[in-house]
């Protein structure tokens, strides 16, 4: 056996791998066959860090550097300075790790500081397409534990006891759910991983999958031997290649190990496991809509109850949790329930995953313990907002969720306070907005990504969401009249009350919340016929300053439909009913003479 | 997997390859100097040696890891062994063959070779 004396590590997720990693890679391998070192050194392609922004990262062990924005051409320099002389490449270093001449460690900068991984704690740790390694890290102990030593009533109560709620957006207590589909008598029960992330801007079960598949396989058998269960799906989207290739790698290995099939670990207990792809339906990330999906059929809702855990898929009992929750029952079975509870606020336990993307630096992926401001996770976490611009109002979750206004940043995050502040936790898309997002056109967008992906089953939600669309752009268009905020509002509550599903249900959450808090602009646009941030096309003008304005006519010949006109060295005008408000205009202006309003 | 044993071994085999990313205390580290002038008196192939000798023994509490210039650079290539609880140890004008012994009777008997230190080579 050769001794390997360096680690490296270069993230292999969705981020890294579209700013290039895979190039990286194939340099950094050729570069230490070149310099003779690639018995010493060992690539590893792990899942994500979460410091996507800065991607593709790469981490030397065992000094633990951290490189960032690493290029193909600097490869080169890392192997021949760092690998073979062990000079660390320090321009290449995230800087937040540099300090003078001091080097901390990873651990200690402000981005990690104050996160605690536990969903993610082998993301960017091990090699996903390795199944050994994954088993190095306590891998399958909990469930050899589960299956060797505790009943199935025992490891409901120890779920139970942690007080670990659903972390697709619902918050529903697991071991609650656990408990209904145990206590379902049916010959037949099925076990379901709900992967079908769909959330705009919202990664975190992908990013899971692809780091650390073994956990949600290892939690799926727990869960399987808990409630009774043989069979299990994995639901995930089609969009996630990566994600998909790494857990059936991972499901190939565990069926080779005997950790999936028959007579695990020597006891009567069998579990195979299936993946399912997802068409790319938002609405087949509803628990009913995901199970018919499953069974072949067109996604769509169906009414509950009969809930799952009594008539699920092919109407036996079925149990049906998501990628985060599945990601964290090893380390409940491992750790113990008190281990678990011990993390976060008094009615939601332990960590959360959130995407951080919008206005902020550190865009990336961020678990921390229930209970954080809002606060710590925009200025501490993620570094604040870039151009030390003002910050506005932060987006959870996705379509289904709200607004949170700067005066509530330091709301505790955590199921309830999310709830009575008009926001949910949601799946933990977290979008940061500063002063120049428009909230009447946040909610616009995310309308129509509600009207895009309903499924059009049920009247409230096939209809009126598309009919708030349409009074959305009426007021963006400037043509809006008071009477339709109110009626609005109205239709909001309407839909809330009547739609079938919780993609309707839920869909009006946007607007209400900004009605909630931002009416001062929804107002503007109405009344004063304004859109304050500058966004809402038909209410902004772009004008020339006649002080300013030199006559050079570069605006005009630059500007695509002819509105600009004039005499040489006397100022232009634009013709506002022309104007298509590009802004080609201002950025070729040399004078800074022409401005928005 | 028919037992827990087995879930065990695979355990213990595969930690010895990752132990470099984990945080141990019992970790031994061999730390060699590496800058030019390490480099020029020779730095490299006493790295190579200790590295070929450690994984031949199947020492997984070691890492070898590199450094810098420490200042003596009369003395290169310098070689420093950290074992947990104990002063670290400064080999001196180190080679592959002095290498290999230190390895043997230092790291796996904690023997330390006096006459290849620092002390003894003022």
């Amino acid at each position: 056996m050769d001794m390997v004396r360096g680690h490296v590590l270069c993230c292999g997720g969705t981020g890294c791998t579209s700013s290039g990693c895979e190039a990286i890679i194939k340099e950094m391998e050729a570069q230490l066959a070149a310099n003779g070192l690639e018995k010493e050194i060992k690539v590893i392609k792990p899942g994500c860090f979460g410091l996507c922004a800065l991607g593709p990262v790469m981490i030397v062990y065992p000094e633990g550097c951290f490189y960032s924005r690493v290029k193909v051409e600097d490869v080169k320099e890392i192997v021949e300075e760092h690998l073979l002389k062990g000079r660390i490449v320090k321009r290449l270093l995230y800087q937040e790790t540099v300090h003078g001449d001091d080097i901390k460690s990873l651990n200690e900068v402000d981005f990690y500081k104050k996160q605690k991984r536990v969903a993610l704690r082998n993301c960017g740790v091990i090699n996903p397409e390795n199944i050994d390694e994954y088993i190095a890290f306590d891998g399958y102990k909990a469930l050899g534990k589960c299956l060797t030593e505790m009943t199935r009533e025992e490891v409901i109560e120890e779920i139970k006891k942690s007080g670990l709620r659903g972390r697709g957006g619902g918050g529903f207590p697991t071991g609650l759910k656990w408990q209904f589909a145990y206590n379902s008598k049916s010959d037949k029960k099925y076990v379901c991983c709900n992967a079908d992330e769909g959330d705009p801007g919202a990664f975190m079960d992908r990013s899971i999958l692809e780091g650390d598949p073994h956990s949600v396989i290892e939690a799926m058998a727990i869960a399987a031997y808990a409630i009774g269960a043989d069979q299990g799906f994995v639901y995930i989207r089609a969009e996630y290649p990566i994600a998909v290739k790494r857990l059936q790698i991972a499901i190939n290995q565990a069926k080779e190990y005997g950790l999936l099939g028959k007579n695990i670990f020597g006891t009567d207990f069998n579990f195979d496991l299936e993946i399912r792809l997802g068409a790319g339906a938002f609405v087949c990330g509803e628990e009913t809509a995901l199970m018919t999906s499953i069974e072949g059929k067109r996604g769509e809702p169906r009414p509950r109850p009969p809930f799952p855990a009594v008539k699920g898929l092919w109407e036996q009992p079925t149990l049906l949790n998501n990628v985060e929750t599945y990601a964290n029952i090893a380390q409940i079975i491992n750790n113990g329930a008190e281990w678990f509870a011990s993390m976060g606020t008094e009615k939601s336990k332990g960590t959360k995953v959130f995407a951080l993307g919008g206005k902020i630096n550190n865009t990336g992926l961020v678990e921390i313990p229930m209970g954080t401001t809002l606060r710590e996770i925009i200025e501490d976490i993620g570094g604040g907002i870039p151009g030390g611009k003002k910050f506005k109002a932060a987006q959870t979750g996705g379509p289904s969720g709200g607004c949170i206004p700067a005066h509530l940043m330091d709301t505790p995050i955590d199921y309830d306070s999310l709830i009575a502040i008009g926001s949910m936790m949601g799946s933990g898309g977290l979008i940061v907005m500063d002063e120049d997002n428009c909230m009447v056109d946040i909610a616009k967008f995310f309308l129509e990504f509600t009207v895009d992906a309903s499924c059009g089953k049920c009247t409230p939600c096939r209809v009126g969401t598309k009919r708030l669309l349409e009074l959305l752009t009426k007021i963006v268009d400037g043509k809006g009249t008071m009477a339709d905020i109110d009626r609005m509002a109205q239709l909001c509550y309407s839909i809330k009350e009547s739609a079938l599903c919780g993609l309707g249900q839920t869909a009006p959450n946007p607007v209400l919340s900004t009605l909630r808090y931002f009416r001062d602009e929804y107002e503007a646009h109405v009344r004063d016929k304004v859109c304050p941030a500058g966004v809402c096309k038909a209410l902004s003008r772009y004008i020339i300053d006649p002080d300013k304005c030199k006559g050079c006519s570069l605006c005009s010949r630059q500007c695509p439909v002819g509105a600009i006109s004039g005499e040489i060295r006397s100022p232009f005008v634009i013709d506002q009913d022309k104007c298509i408000k590009c802004g080609a205009c201002k950025e070729a202006c040399k004078f800074g003479a022409i401005y928005k309003k | 997997m028919k037992s827990l044993a087995e879930l065990q071994e695979i355990r213990n085999r595969t930690l010895n390859n990752i132990t470099l990313r984990k945080e141990g205390a019992d970790e031994i580290r061999v730390v060699v100097g590496m800058a030019t002038c390490g480099i020029a008196a020779g730095a490299r192939p006493v790295m190579s040696a200790f590295v070929e000798e450690i994984a031949k023994r199947n020492l997984s509490n070691v890492t070898v890891a590199q450094t810098g210039c420490i200042g003596v650079c009369r003395l290169e290539p310098i070689v420093e062994i950290m074992m947990p609880g104990e002063e670290k140890v400064t080999y001196v004008k180190m080679t592959p063959e002095k290498a290999k012994r230190v390895v043997a009777e230092h790291i796996v008997n904690k023997q330390i070779v006096s006459e290849y230190t620092i002390g003894a080579a003022n």
